[in-house]
């Protein structure tokens, strides 16, 4: 049962939120030049390490924002929070 | 009524008062103070059970949790509860209580014959033995669930009543034992809000039951009593007994079953839960939790009145019982001593200490000595007998390897025995917070090792012995983790503390059995019958991870989950593999540690508050007109309204009839809705719909699909545009949280330069539709400022003005093809607008229809129902939409989708319309459909029936189906499979009402 710190309400419990998944996914707007195997990339496959990985969460029971997390699967220590658009935070253990 | 093994004096019961209770319809008396296995035992009761698999007797073993054989189905009725241990049941006046899995009683049990057959049901034995013939097994799996499982569940609903806690605490301390204790004193003095949890009903864990230990020159219990008011005196403290930290989650947070009123039966106040569920989140932990005693591995070790030794100390001088007359200790290191003196010194019998090592020489076995106890060095108990109760045991003289015995064994009549085989850290919560264990070799335990959440091990679970270290662990502990939470203080000074020395036990794991191994009953793991021949059997047929070994043979299972077994398993399991027993590992420690039951995990979200119920404005009126409910997602929704003498399909018909020729009223208030405002509102519904909308006028009304990236359509509905930034959406009533979700999604982080804000509105607004050719008559009726011509109120459009008096939002739309309005008004307004429509209504036979009958009036014309017509692989395309799918848009989502080779192959489902032979067959929804039905399965399926309703408009039945390759198979004759009959279809396009549209605009 994880405590995440929202990056506008703090640290809340992981019941108020909802996990969106891979971050930095980047989705085009005009995709009529990519390749099925492209777009299946995108669309499907996702990155699924024993270690950092930076996902989406969704603070849905508060302030109903979106921001990123990057997350310890191993440890499932959260090291790092910042707001969409940000660059993902350099973190190291 | 005498309790003929009590001791005359001693034990922490309350002689002035009995108890009575029963136990398999005997009675018996106890005090207060008294589990149920110690009052049992002072009755001289030791017979309590019958093991799982082969139904031998059983005994107490423990004094604790960790109790494998005495599972007792505890009280009567609805209340019953089985699997409970004898062990932790406090005794109260009246208790009823009765043993398990026997038949036709305890002494004489038919199962037995297992015992006797048991050479022919080795590990495994239910895997090697009903494979063949495969059918065979439906015939054999009803003996054998017959036959397995311990206790009996209740039949009816459970009674009582549960309740959760949810606290945040600075150092939460689990176990209050003399670490724990020390711990929350040290952690408490410094100021953290402190929560310290103990299972049993009095604080203090082991020093409750050892006599010869003494802190600061005074009985340990004294130091005890002090700690314990003084931590209750503390504001910051929470002491909690009989209250169980059962599981170490993530981040620190830990759950705790605390049984409240359990240990006074019928006697608790009705203010009071039975049991209650904290969840607590802690800073700090300090893990206080003890160690386990182990048990030695011999010929027939489980028979009644063979228990571990400190228990037996346990139930002399803490209960104040006398287990037995004539004691045999059989011990691998010195605390076997301690309870053969404590023994002593309460008149028991002593006839004697067998002590695998070949020497002992320590202050106990000294002590022992100097008071004439007879003792046995380098023997081990290699058979025991007895049948309901041990009543010997026979021994041998260890040969110097230890694994075989030299020269004859001798027997020794005894009616006792008390076995050590060392303590094991009780290291669970440690554990399930991810910590690795590290093997320390000089006495075969498993210690925490690395922890990878803020918490510290102290006491006897992180490996230490001593009152003493136990002590000073606790308090260095709780100074620690109050000191990591923000709390200075200092050290606290170290307590002066007597006790004999009992240095770690020498690991002994297998005692060589005067028998073959493979019938010499040596058990491992009491609960489930496994025993060490089972385990060499399991290694020899190739299994090597212990977690396999676990599984094939059940070791470690059960209620106990191998408190006892664990270890010992392991080291027959390494030895036989020839492996170190690191190398070989643990199995996997899960919460709970101990069972916890499911009223306390349930708590109060039971019966009518599992889950939020939504009515709409108007429920009332619904209810009060003989509605039929029925739950759409949360929502609850009028189904049809039955007039006297009507069943469903009468109703239904006459609804969806009156909805075709007169006018029926419908509340549709459960349908999402969503305020889409901002300068980018129309750009931001442009890329989330299929089809274009930025020339969208105001006042118009358009229907958008709505697809996943993948292409997929997740939901439907009509939007009307309010002004230039201010839209009104509607969703599907399932799906509008998940709409709105994901719509916030992409304006938060895909576009968030786009300048939109949504809002959800579904609860402002009660929404009524009238349909049916006279609709228009009625909202004449009762509107003087909205024109409702056919010109001036055109389909597919809104008027804003009043209806009945009230601030009205129409919108000119149709889910049945006909004629039809949706009034929108505010919630507080719904149900007299509701009212009034059907006041003025009156001529025309006005007919309120349910959602029955408007799933009829939409398949008449083909219109689906995401979620039903749709399961998260059909595509516009596939649903015949395709006209709702833009060409030219650069973008919106699901797109690029479309055009996947996977998307656009031939021979996807396609949705059709199916029409049987019998026009009064109505197939059944999702009824699979075949080229040509065979005998029996299996048949190449096309597809399967998606909506299928009996039309009154065509008085004949009608079905929408998805089919393979679906559009080219229209007119042809198919089949539909059904248990008892094949039902012939033909395939039709999927309107079969006024297919070209004209009533709607009419």
């Amino acid at each position: 049962m994880l405590t995440i710190p929202c990056p506008w309400c703090g640290e809340r419990d992981v019941h108020e939120f909802r996990s969106g998944g891979e971050a930095h996914l980047k989705r085009e707007s005009r995709t009529d030049n990519l390749s099925d195997a492209e777009w299946a990339d995108f669309l499907f496959l996702r990155a699924n390490p024993k270690g950092e990985h930076a996902e989406r969460w969704y603070h849905v029971h508060g302030c109903r924002r979106w921001f990123n997390a990057v997350r310890n699967t191993h440890t499932d220590t959260i090291l790092a929070v910042y707001k969409p658009g940000e660059a993902k935070s350099e973190v190291s253990q | 009524m005498s309790q003929s093994h009590r001791l005359p004096a001693g034990g922490r019961i309350d002689r002035s008062r009995s108890l009575s209770f029963t136990f398999d319809g005997t009675r018996y008396s106890g005090h207060p103070g008294d589990t149920l296995a110690s009052a049992l035992i002072a009755n001289g009761v030791h017979l309590v059970g019958r093991s799982f698999k082969y139904h031998r007797p059983r005994g107490i073993l423990t004094a604790g949790s960790e109790e494998p054989n005495a599972l007792i189905q505890l009280g009567l009725g609805n209340r019953t509860e089985p699997n409970i241990r004898a062990t932790q049941i406090e005794l109260y006046d009246g208790l009823t209580a009765a043993s398990q899995n026997r038949f036709p009683s305890l002494e004489f049990d038919l199962g037995a014959v297992n015992d006797t057959l048991s050479p022919l049901i080795p590990a495994g034995f239910y895997y090697k033995t009903f494979m063949w013939p495969q059918r065979g097994w439906m015939t054999y799996e009803r003996a054998i669930r017959r036959m397995a499982g311990l206790g009996r569940a209740p039949d009816g609903p459970d009674p009582d009543r549960y309740e959760y806690r949810h606290a945040h605490c600075d150092v939460l301390v689990a176990g209050g034992g003399a670490a724990g204790l020390a711990a929350a004193l040290a952690a408490g003095r410094a100021g953290a809000r402190v929560i310290i949890a103990d299972e049993q009903a009095e604080m203090g864990g082991w020093l409750l039951s050892e006599g010869d230990t003494e802190i600061s020159a005074k009985p340990a219990v004294d130091w005890v009593e002090k700690a314990v008011t003084e931590l209750a005196g503390m504001e910051n403290v929470t002491l909690l007994r009989r209250t169980t930290a059962f599981g170490y989650y993530d981040h620190n947070w830990l759950g705790l079953a605390e049984r409240v009123t359990d240990h006074l039966g019928p006697y608790a106040a009705d203010h009071l839960p039975r049991q209650r569920l904290w969840q607590v989140r802690a800073k700090q932990v300090v893990l206080a939790t003890g160690a386990i005693e182990r048990p030695l591995v011999f010929g027939q070790n489980d028979r009644p009145g063979i228990m571990l030794a400190a228990s037996l100390r346990s139930y002399i001088s803490r209960y104040g019982a006398r287990p037995g007359k004539a004691l045999v200790v059989f011990t691998n290191n010195d605390s076997g001593y301690r309870t053969a003196l404590a023994a002593h010194h309460a008149g028991i019998g002593v006839a004697a200490i067998i002590d695998s090592r070949a020497e002992a020489s320590g202050p106990l076995p000294q002590s022992a000595r100097a008071a004439g106890l007879r003792i046995y060095e380098g023997h081990a108990i290699i058979a025991t007998t007895g049948r309901l109760r041990v009543d010997s045991v026979r021994l041998g003289r260890l040969a110097a390897s230890g694994d075989r015995i030299e020269g004859a064994g001798f027997g020794i009549p005894c009616d006792l025995v008390a076995m050590s085989g060392g303590w094991n850290p009780n290291v669970s919560l440690f554990s399930q917070s991810r910590g690795k264990l590290d093997f320390r070799a000089e006495d075969g335990v498993f210690v925490p090792g690395q922890s990878f959440q803020p918490l510290r091990s102290a006491g006897a679970c992180n490996g230490v012995l001593s009152t003493a270290d136990c002590l000073a662990e606790g308090f260095a502990a709780g100074a620690e983790a109050a000191r990591e939470a923000g709390f200075a203080n200092r050290k606290p000074a170290a307590l002066k503390v007597t006790e004999p020395d009992c240095p770690a036990a020498a690991p002994f794991w297998l005692a060589p059995p005067e028998k073959p191994l493979a019938r010499a009953k040596c058990f491992v793991d009491f609960q489930n019958d496994v025993t060490a021949a089972d385990l060499k059997l399991a290694v020899r047929e190739g299994f090597q991870s212990v977690e396999h070994v676990k599984r094939y043979t059940t070791t470690g299972m059960g209620t106990d989950q191998g408190r006892t077994s664990n270890v010992n398993a392991l080291a027959i399991v390494s030895a036989t593999l020839g492996m170190e027993m690191p190398a070989v590992g643990t199995t996997t420690f899960r919460p709970p540690y101990t069972p916890t039951s499911f009223g306390a995990i349930a708590g109060r979200n039971i019966g009518a508050l599992f889950d939020p119920v939504r009515r709409t404005p108007i429920h009332e009126w619904h209810a009060a007109h003989g509605a039929k409910f029925e739950n759409v997602g949360q929502w609850v929704r009028a189904w049809y309204y039955p007039k006297p003498g009507e069943d469903m399909h009468a109703a239904v018909n006459r609804e969806v009839k009156a909805a075709r020729t007169g006018v029926g009223i419908l509340d549709a208030s459960t349908l999402g809705k969503i305020m889409v405002k901002g300068p980018d509102a129309a750009e931001f519904l442009n890329r989330v719909y299929t089809n274009s909308w930025l020339k969208l006028g105001i006042g118009k009304a358009r229907y958008g699909l709505m697809l996943g990236e993948d292409g997929m359509v997740r939901d439907d509905g009509v939007t009307v545009r309010l002004g230039e930034d201010r839209f009104l959406m509607s969703t599907t009533t399932g799906n509008a949280a998940t709409v709105m979700t994901s719509l916030e999604d992409y304006l938060q982080t895909e576009w968030p330069e786009l300048k939109v804000y949504l809002t959800s509105v579904t609860e402002q607004y009660a929404t009524i539709t009238i349909n049916g050719p006279k609709s228009r008559e009625l909202l004449a009726a009762l509107t003087d400022d909205i024109d409702t011509g056919n010109e001036a109120f055109p389909h597919m459009s809104l008027r804003e003005g009043t209806v009945a008096g009230v601030p009205a939002r129409v919108i000119r739309i149709s889910f049945t093809g006909e004629l039809s309005f949706e009034i929108n008004v505010r919630a507080s307004q719904g149900k007299a607008v509701w009212e009034a429509l059907i006041e003025a209504g009156a001529p025309f036979d006005i007919t309120p229809y349910g959602t029955e009958a408007m799933h009829v009036l939409r398949a008449e014309k083909g219109f689906i129902i995401v979620g039903q017509e749709t399961d998260g692989s059909m595509t516009p395309d596939d649903l015949g939409m395709g006209w709702a799918v833009s060409k030219v848009k650069p973008d919106f989502v699901g797109k690029r989708s479309l055009t996947r080779s996977d998307t656009v192959r031939e021979g996807r489902k396609q949705l059709v319309g199916l029409l049987t032979e019998d026009p009064k067959e109505v197939l059944e929804e999702g009824a699979h459909v075949v080229q040509v039905a065979l005998q029996q399965p299996p048949m190449a399926m096309l597809g399967h029936v998606t909506s299928s309703y009996y039309s009154p408009n065509l008085e004949r039945s009608i079905a929408l189906a998805v089919l393979k390759g679906g559009r080219a198979l229209i007119g042809k004759t198919l089949s539909v499979p059904m248990p008892d009959k094949v039902i012939k279809v033909t395939v039709t396009e999927p309107v079969f009402f006024d297919p070209k549209g004209e009533r709607a605009n009419g």
